[in-house]
């Protein structure tokens, strides 16, 4: 049911992204624009780092009470009319869903933007089930009238130029005069809406994800630059909300500190342009509404990760932030990583949702410079544990044989000092010799890996500590 | 720290890869230690274990990590010429020890290394240096300094002691080279994408001479910076502090020096 991971190509998909023109021309703004808007915004908030360490408390605290707290949810959700089906599986959501919209008679299903909705494959699900699923967010409108899946958590078409969008809008959408000027990203928007309007009107159902679930008062809350989300859960007869189970906060007031790093970590605004909450359908006194509310929260994995080292990076509230300042990501884009989640935080929860054996390569491909920790506003230590998922690679034998053999035979002289003077200081006056000319190599057998793309400088001769050892002699005598 | 001793025994991390590859920093940094009032030793030693540590071989690691303590517990502070280095000893000895009676010494030994920059502003409260260097530089911010040990003023305010010497700064300076250890020959093509943006900022500057505190990164830069035919000389920041710039610049030829 799920997206099918090609993350163990993860080599081929780089490289492959690597001499994308388009992709390389569109993944210029993630460089730029991401992060200088968040640097201002957090330097407007003089207390965000305490904010920081307050967002990265909170969600601990809820961690270790996870059961409590969705009790007391599912308690609220239901007290305000509304009912929480608790699914273990993508497999178990999927047919929830399914099962609410066939109740209905549902035709036509709308969705807000949802990532744990990619991740449990949930299109596919209601498509294959007779019904129309329509994004709303223009982002992910954009993505569903190409087939792909998005390439970044809260910018979902962030690997496409406007080019590419435009020409996309005039194949699909056939009622476009050609004289039609859609060369701005505000032209686009406007033909998004006027299509997207008449699908708000006729969704028999809506489909949510939530960025945070209220435990005191059985709400979710989503965040949208766009309203779509408030037209997708507010116009249609039912409203679902899809979440996975560490969305929760205990009090409204949990989320306000959680809303203050949110945007302004994701897209350096204050707040985003529309913080929404709902709670359970429509009340008799309410002008508008759905008549049912239902919440499906989701499992997949996370429960497992509670209690171990990975645990940490269920604090995530999928800001994206990590990725937008990742060298790696601004490199190769999303869809390299090859599964739902890509950068840092994918790097890392990826392997704890479909197994190392699949994801291995993401906690590889980083060069651990520490940045998307830097960033992250709930101090996620994400090359900590992508290293820990380094390590179970590594207790189960699952490195490369090379890479193994190689780190054994360097260990073992390593671990013995005179036997690695001896050999390095052979080596360094070989090597030195060899390349006394250039200064460099510009290839070298067993260093292909590096020559491919850069020189290697030569040595200079001797060992530091040769001439160390040689010039303390010289000066004692 | 609470006293610095009148004249401390320094023990000098020299890192593998400058004992290996470039020696000349070795002594570069012996040269700033013993101007700051420092002791020097050099005890014998092989590798700080971050190639295993980041591999995933935990149990090769913490060997390293116990050797690098013991080959160095005669001395009063540890210092090398490398953030990456030194926030393996600093950052990651402490983890990687559960059983109390390493995890004490592996905590001290952090508490008293320290990356040599930082060491002679931070500890031995050295303002300037008696070096000169005409001309212009730009400084990178190696990732594990930066970010693991706050290394970003220090080096940047002995530089601007040295006679003749104007920083230009690069754009992105803080952001990664793409060197990443052994990231770098495992994923060389998405690496070199990351060098090449970097190698863009050099030569933007301006500056003919790049700096920066890790050879890890230093050889990354210079070995594409000579790939791709730049103008660019390439030191690590000891070089330039202590005045000792008589050795070619990395990755150049023996005869031409260029700075």
């Amino acid at each position: 049911m799920t997206l099918h991971p090609t993350s163990p190509d993860f080599k081929d998909n780089a490289h492959r992204a690597l001499h994308d023109p388009e992709l390389q021309k569109a993944l210029g703004h993630v460089q730029h624009g991401f992060i200088y808007k968040r640097q201002s915004a957090v330097e407007r908030l003089p207390e965000f780092e305490n904010l920081r360490d307050a967002a990265r408390d909170l969600k601990d605290h809820v961690l270790k009470n996870l059961d409590l707290y969705l009790e007391t949810y599912e308690r609220n959700v239901a007290a305000s009319g509304g009912h929480v089906h608790f699914a273990r599986t993508s497999a178990e959501a999927c047919e929830t869903i399914v099962n609410i919209c066939k109740s209905h008679g549902a035709k036509s299903v709308t969705k807000g933007k949802s990532m744990v909705s990619e991740e449990i494959g949930l299109n596919a699900a209601i498509e294959a089930a007779g019904m129309a699923a329509v994004e709303t967010d223009l982002g992910e409108y954009i993505i569903q009238l190409r087939g792909e899946t998005p390439s970044h958590i809260i910018a979902p078409a962030v690997h496409l130029t406007k080019e590419q969008v435009e020409g996309d809008f005039r194949r699909v959408h056939k009622h476009l005069d050609e004289a039609r000027d859609l060369s701005e990203p505000v032209q686009l928007l406007t033909e998004a809406r006027g299509v997207l309007r008449q699908k708000f009107l006729d969704a028999d159902v809506g489909i949510t994800g939530a960025n945070f679930l209220v435990a005191e008062t059985g709400s979710s809350i989503i965040v949208t630059n766009e309203g779509n989300g408030d037209l997708t859960q507010s116009l249609p007869r039912v409203h679902i909300v899809i979440a996975s189970i560490e969305k929760i906060v205990p009090t409204l007031e949990d989320a306000s500190l959680l809303l203050r790093v949110l945007a302004r970590s994701a897209t350096g605004q204050d707040m985003s342009v529309y913080t929404t909450l709902s709670t359970g359908p429509r009340r008799t006194d309410d002008p508008d509404g759905p008549e049912h509310y239902h919440v499906v929260l989701v499992d997949n994995g996370r429960s497992a990760m509670l209690g171990t080292e990975f645990e940490d990076m269920l604090r995530c509230i999928r800001c994206g932030a990590c990725m937008n300042h990742c060298p790696v990501y601004h490199a190769i884009g999303g869809h390299a990583y090859g599964w739902v989640y890509p950068g840092p935080m994918g790097a890392v929860l990826t392997p704890s949702l479909i197994g190392v054996e699949k994801g291995g390569h993401l906690p590889n491909a980083s060069t651990f410079c520490g940045r998307c920790e830097s960033v992250c506003p709930v101090k996620i230590p994400l090359p900590k544990l992508m290293r820990h998922w380094r390590e179970r690679e590594f207790e189960r034998h699952l490195t490369p044989a090379v890479q193994r053999y190689g780190l054994k035979v360097w260990a073992f002289f390593a671990k013995n000092p005179g036997l690695y003077s001896l050999a390095t200081r052979t080596a360094m006056k070989t090597l030195a010799w060899l390349g006394r000319e250039k200064g460099r190599f510009a290839s070298l057998p067993l260093a292909k890996g590096w020559t491919d793309y850069r020189d290697l400088p030569a040595p200079q001769g001797d060992t530091f500590q040769a001439q160390w050892r040689k010039r303390q002699r010289e000066t004692r005598r | 720290m609470s006293t610095t001793p009148a004249r401390p025994r320094v023990g000098l991390f020299v890192t593998c890869l400058v004992d290996l590859f470039r020696p000349s920093i070795g002594f570069a940094s012996a040269k700033l230690l013993e101007e700051a009032g420092c002791e020097v030793l050099v005890p014998p030693q092989t590798c700080c274990g971050q190639p295993a540590f980041n591999s995933g071989d935990k149990v090769t690691a913490r060997d390293l990590a116990l050797q690098v303590m013991d080959a160095f517990s005669g001395c009063d502070y540890i210092v090398a010429p490398s953030g990456s280095c030194t926030g393996q000893m600093v950052k990651h000895f402490p983890e990687l020890f559960d059983e109390p009676q390493l995890a004490m010494p592996a905590r001290a030994f952090a508490a008293k290394t320290f990356e040599l920059v930082s060491f002679l502003t931070d500890v031995m409260g050295v303002t300037s240096v008696e070096a000169t260097y005409e001309g212009r530089v730009t400084y990178h911010d190696s990732c594990s300094g930066l970010r693991e040990l706050g290394i970003q003023s220090q080096p940047r305010k002995l530089l601007a002691s040295v006679q003749g010497l104007e920083l230009v700064e690069m754009n992105e300076s803080d952001v990664c080279c793409g060197f990443g250890g052994t990231f770098a020959a495992k994923y060389g093509e998405i690496s070199d994408t990351i060098v090449t943006k970097k190698t863009a900022n050099v030569s933007d500057s301006g500056a003919p001479l790049l700096l920066a505190g890790d050879l890890g990164c230093l050889m990354n830069m210079a070995g594409k910076i000579t790939r791709q035919g730049k103008e660019i000389a390439v030191r690590h920041v000891a070089e330039v502090l202590a005045g000792m710039c008589d050795e070619p610049p990395i990755a150049a030829p023996k005869e031409a020096r260029r700075s």
